[in-house]
């Protein structure tokens, strides 16, 4: 009975929106392209260079990512396929779980269906939304998952990005000299400049290309589904002129 | 069919045919029961766009039943592989990804057609005598629905199959004295775990699906017994040729099934298609999002809903927040969610009126339908929100108004002036 409880409260305290940010944080609008195949082969050596150490795609095969993204086979294997993995494999890590544990606090989850359970917004700002905190174990925080226990894998590529105070617009207009009132608001995250080997605009690319590429690996089977999709439609369009056609005959008799 | 050379010549195909059909006809009643259902079952001729989602359900049914054998054909019923196996069904499996949402889609499809259906029945008093039985079977293919749809979205072992299954199976423990011990039977285990999964994958793909043909088939029966009612509740049977037709009625076959219904099929399919192809999680609501991570018995998801179709009987049940007669405000919500669901199964014996069709009612039923409906579509949509206290106010009104259409039926349909009814068919 506690335990239903418990259950209760969840749905009482809880927000039903699935797509929202942990913290409340605006989500930055990311939009998808599966068409785009050099932003995916970019994902995919991304993810395969800094997120495969600890995240697995468990549910996607090497051979399929190859395949769908337009790379040969030997540029993969060459590239992108991990030492001892072969290509119809799963994309799995050597992270061992009990290990994870210790040292992350949890296990890095299995990033295969990330932004169908998140959403492509949350996975691209959560991305972005690293910062500085030396009171965390790993020394980073994040806006979107307060508190993460994941370091930033990309600060190599960002550089440091820390919490700043600035002076900001706050919406109205100053009545002497109609210029726009500032104050000064903090929680604004700026990247040290010159630590990073991106620049803001490059790592915005590069995170885009990321979760494009988890995007992809979500639901794989997407341009098929939406191409096929258009041929059954047209298809039951002009079947259903013909059994118009018909059932108008067998109406003629009756009415 | 033995003379081969026979068949070769025009005519010869069809005497082979019919040589075939009398063989058998002296065996079984192959012709009588064809004409009996189809080609001699006579329609009332003013049925409207109502009368199709008796169709529709069963083009559903089908597709459960066609696709649902294939996907089992792939997937795994255990706790380390379900999920795996679907998803393994989606990527690796020919097409499978199709499979999987022509069966996700379609159970939303199913409960859509079939609410209309039932819709259609209280709007023209399909449920009224002589179709009591038809009503009950109708009212027993729901609830067999209901389970079916609930085991069913355990199966792909995801996080919300696994908490939205652990919140509704907890209901049974609002039961006093034997609750608590009643969970564990129905879970098998002291949590939700491998033996609960495989317990509701047996039920959702053998027994389930068995009494949901039965019960299809015993409907269908008692309805061709009777006759099917129409939009204006008037008796067909009454006025009849001389060959023993009734006057205002048609053959269902081929006036209804090709006529109407194969181009509305086809309508549908059209539909359904779209959702299937460019939408399949409909916005989360037939595919919810944490369902697409695998089953944490550690982890809730933030906001745990059922899946749209239990949301006007899931917000009923949170809708009752006091505690009665010594019993807890649980206890009370379960009561009155087992009373909603169960409450339609009386009302052939609650409706007095001395007419069928909501054509001839007065303003009273029709006002009490419309806010039937109005009703059932608010309590739907806060059964997909969190619980504040102004939506759990909202809710029990809306409850209020759900039972009310019910439990006041006996006197608004007896003390209300209605229209009188024509003794044909309007043309």
């Amino acid at each position: 009975m506690k335990r239903f409880l418990m259950i209760l409260g969840f749905c009482a305290l809880t927000t039903p929106a699935a797509m929202a940010s942990d913290s409340g944080v605006h989500l930055e609008p990311m939009e998808p392209d599966h068409r785009d195949l050099p932003s995916l082969q970019h994902g995919a050596k991304l993810f395969m260079n800094y997120c495969l150490g600890c995240h697995s795609l468990e549910h996607q095969r090497h051979v399929r990512s190859a395949e769908d993204l337009g790379i040969p086979t030997d540029l993969y294997q060459a590239s992108l396929l991990p030492a001892g993995a072969d290509m119809g494999s799963h994309i799995t890590n050597a992270m061992p779980a009990e290990g994870a544990k210790n040292w992350f606090g949890a296990q890095p989850p299995d990033l295969s269906m990330v932004t169908r359970v998140r959403g492509t917004d949350w996975v691209y700002s959560y991305l972005k939304g690293f910062y500085l905190d030396p009171s965390r174990p790993l020394g980073v925080n994040n806006d979107v998952l307060p508190n993460a226990g994941m370091p930033h894998a990309l600060i190599e590529l960002q550089g440091v990005p820390r919490k700043v105070c600035k002076q900001a617009p706050e919406g109205g207009r100053d009545g002497l000299s109609g210029q726009p009132m500032t104050s000064e608001q903090c929680g604004f995250i700026e990247v040290e400049a010159g630590t990073g080997l991106l620049s803001a605009e490059e790592y915005d690319a590069a995170v885009y290309d990321l979760v494009n590429f988890l995007d992809y690996t979500g639901e794989p089977y997407r341009l098929d589904r939406q191409r096929i999709g258009v041929y059954v439609i047209l298809f039951l369009l002009v079947l259903y002129v013909f059994t118009w056609l018909l059932g108008r005959e067998y109406q003629k008799e009756v009415h | 069919m033995s003379d081969v050379k026979s068949s070769e010549k025009p005519g010869a195909v069809m005497a082979g045919v019919t040589q075939v059909v009398d063989w058998i006809d002296a065996r079984m009643p192959l012709v009588e029961t064809y004409e009996y259902h189809m080609s001699r079952y006579w329609a009332p001729k003013n049925f409207n766009l109502w009368y199709i989602f008796g169709v529709l359900s069963m083009v559903v049914l089908v597709n459960q039943l066609l696709t649902g054998i294939w996907l089992t054909m792939s997937y795994v019923p255990a706790g380390d592989k379900a999920f795996a196996s679907v998803e393994y069904i989606m990527r690796d499996v020919e097409f499978g990804w199709l499979l999987r949402y022509l069966h996700s889609s379609g159970a939303s499809a199913f409960f859509i057609v079939v609410y209309l259906h039932m819709f259609r029945g209280m709007m023209y008093g399909s449920y009224r005598k002589p179709r009591e039985l038809i009503w009950l079977f109708g009212m027993a293919i729901f609830l067999v629905l209901m389970a079916e749809g609930f085991m069913g979205y355990l199966l792909p072992w995801g996080n919300m199959s696994y908490w939205g299954a652990q919140v509704i199976v907890s209901l049974v423990g609002a039961i006093p004295v034997v609750g608590a011990d009643m969970m564990e039977w129905v879970r098998g285990d002291f949590l939700m775990s491998e033996i609960t999964l495989n317990r509701f994958f047996a039920l959702h793909v053998v027994a389930l699906p068995i009494m949901l043909i039965m019960l299809v088939f015993l409907h269908i029966v008692a309805l061709h017994h009777v006759g099917s009612n129409n939009p204006d509740g008037i008796d067909v049977k009454k006025h009849k040729d001389e060959n023993g037709k009734p006057l205002d009625t048609i053959a269902f076959h081929p006036y209804y099934t090709i006529g109407h219904d194969l181009p509305a099929i086809v309508l549908f399919l059209i539909v359904f298609c779209s959702v299937v192809f460019f939408a399949p999680e409909m916005g989360g609501y037939f595919l919810e999002p944490p369902n697409f991570e695998q089953a944490n018995p550690l982890k809730t998801p933030d906001h745990i809903a059922p899946v749209w179709y239990y949301t006007p009987f899931y917000a009923m049940l949170r809708a009752a927040t006091y505690p009665l007669f010594g019993m807890d405000a649980k206890f009370w919500g379960f009561v009155v969610m087992v009373g909603a669901i169960a409450l339609p199964v009386v009302l052939p014996w609650l409706d007095r009126s001395p007419v069928k069709s909501m054509r001839y009612k007065g303003a009273i039923s029709k006002g009490m339908l419309a806010m039937f409906i109005v009703s059932f579509f608010l309590l739907g949509w806060l059964g997909t929100q969190a619980a504040s206290p102004f939506y759990t106010l909202l809710a029990q009104v809306g409850t209020a108004g759900y039972f009310a259409y019910f439990v006041l039926m006996p006197w608004y349909t007896r003390v209300e002036k209605t229209k009188p009814v024509p003794e044909r068919v309007p043309a």
